[in-house]
């Protein structure tokens, strides 16, 4: 499975990319779009709200399941990634590129101490 | 320790997603459950379904003891060949399994049951023959195995592989079987697609996979098996029937064959209530995807999501819930509920089933999608 240097990950299978205007991306790893499966719908983004980290800030749904995608650091939900609307697929053939919502992270720091891709693989390797 | 099909190791080895299925291991998919569904749809896909269990009845008195057992008739089988889809119930109305009975030569049947409980199908169907005293033989038959080849070009890919099959299936009309040297073929399935059921030795079971595999036919897994079912509005035992519901709180009080005073197990428990549930299909009109056990609203009351999923050929979601009934009447189609996805009440209708036949959707104003 394809897991990507220059991004950090959580151990509930989020990447988090840092983006230019100082949001940050956050979407599902390759490993998590294979064991969801198909994934058929994504939505229920709370663009606006303020979530603490761990706060589910979307959804997921597979043919299998519904899973939440968590927010990697406490901020605000900026933005949800519309094209997934229409096609929630891009989720397992993009993994890395298909980014589901943006926040602003209340503190930056907190984004440096998310998992390396080192230390991602480690813990997904086990599971 | 789960237990493994002749096929397990082509469906490793093509890249199956193996998970426990009643205590098999078996193929969830082989990388895309949707595509799986539409090659059905469209095309030809095949399944391994040799975890059910072929349970020959033979003797004196099979068709007596079939009877019997059953709630629909087997009496309808008139001759050779045919096929009948039927509950076994227990003595309360509660549906024990769904199968479907093969009549194959005097006195002789096959009954196909589901993986779950087929050990206990086979323990209650010996003690409704010794209680009764019928002279038939049960034969779990566990050195068969089963590939159903399904989709419109699934007779055609059969023959493809195997022509020596043609001449015995070509004019095999629609829930028939017939018995070749090769195994028992039937036009059967659960798609709601065209195809066979071809039960054959186990053994023998790899090298017709890889003939059918060779003939483009796609290997499908339970996923797309179960999203096909359930758009062709076929129950799932376990899911939406089971020991606790009767046929008509499951939507299959229309097997059940009343019209002679035959006594069968559970008539008498069916005869005295009426029954209080229906089981309904329903859309999601609001987002989301709608899954078993999820809260259901309806204007006769609560009841809950039994089979849930979303639909490949027609980009909804859809289901079956039980709900009550409304003064003994089964809520109509177009009926407005709310279903509870996710801890969000959302808008959902009651739907006739199947929701598509044949590759079309049938409910009015969804076309069918890819």
């Amino acid at each position: 499975m394809n897991i990507p240097a220059n991004l950090r990950y959580t151990d509930t299978h989020e990447w988090i990319r840092k983006e230019d205007d100082g949001t940050i991306s956050v979407g599902i790893t390759d490993i998590a779009q294979d064991r969801l499966g198909d994934v058929v719908f994504v939505g229920d983004a709370k663009v606006g709200a303020t979530l603490a980290a761990g706060e589910a800030g979307a959804v997921v749904e597979s043919v299998k399941a519904a899973s939440d995608i968590y927010a990697p650091v406490a901020g605000e939900v900026v933005a949800f990634n519309e094209t997934l609307d229409a096609e929630p697929q891009r989720l397992n053939e993009q993994p890395y590129d298909a980014w589901i919502i943006r926040l602003r992270p209340a503190n930056v720091a907190d984004v440096d101490a998310l998992l390396d891709a080192a230390a991602y693989e480690a813990i997904a390797g086990e599971a | 320790m789960l237990r493994h099909t002749t096929l397990h190791g082509l469906h490793v080895e093509w890249g199956g997603r193996m998970v426990d299925f009643s205590g098999w291991e078996m193929p969830a998919h082989f990388g895309s459950q949707l595509e799986e569904h539409r090659h059905v749809r469209q095309d030809a896909g095949m399944f391994d379904v040799s975890h059910m269990l072929n349970v020959d009845v033979v003797g004196e008195d099979a068709q007596k003891f079939l009877r019997h057992l059953l709630a629909n008739d087997v009496a309808k089988l008139a001759s050779p060949g045919q096929a009948l889809y039927s509950c076994m119930l227990n003595p309360s109305g509660g549906v024990l399994d769904d199968l479907i009975v093969y009549h194959l030569g005097t006195q002789r049947f096959r009954v196909v049951v589901n993986a779950g409980p087929a050990d206990d199908d086979v323990a209650w169907m010996r003690r409704v023959c010794s209680n009764a005293r019928f002279a038939v033989e049960i034969s779990p038959r566990r050195d068969l195995a089963m590939i159903a080849v399904q989709g419109p070009r699934a007779r055609e890919s059969l023959w493809a592989a195997r022509g020596e099959l043609k001449p015995a299936t070509a004019s095999l009309s629609r829930f028939h079987a017939v018995e070749t040297p090769h195994g028992m073929i039937a036009r059967t399935g659960y798609t709601g697609e065209d195809g066979f059921e071809i039960v054959l030795p186990a053994d023998d079971a790899p090298e017709l996979w890889t003939a059918l595999r060779a003939a483009d036919v796609v290997p499908c897994g339970l996923g797309a098996r179960d999203t096909l079912r359930l758009e062709a509005g076929m129950n799932l035992y376990g899911a939406d029937m089971d020991g606790s519901t009767t046929p008509a709180e499951s939507a299959l009080d229309w097997t059940v064959d009343r019209t002679t005073d035959r006594d069968f197990v559970g008539r008498a428990a069916l005869e005295s209530a009426s029954p209080a549930r229906a089981l309904v299909g329903v859309r999601l009109d609001g987002r989301g995807v709608l899954r078993s056990h999820m809260r259901v609203r309806a204007p006769s009351g609560e009841g809950m999501v039994t089979s849930g999923t979303f639909s490949p050929s027609l980009g909804i979601s859809i289901a079956f819930a039980r709900i009550p009934r409304s003064g003994g009447d089964i809520p109509s189609p177009g009926t407005p509920i709310e279903v509870e996805v996710r801890d969000r009440w959302t808008a959902a209708t009651i739907t006739k089933v199947p929701f598509v036949r044949h590759g079309s959707s049938v409910l009015g104003g969804l076309t069918g999608g890819a």
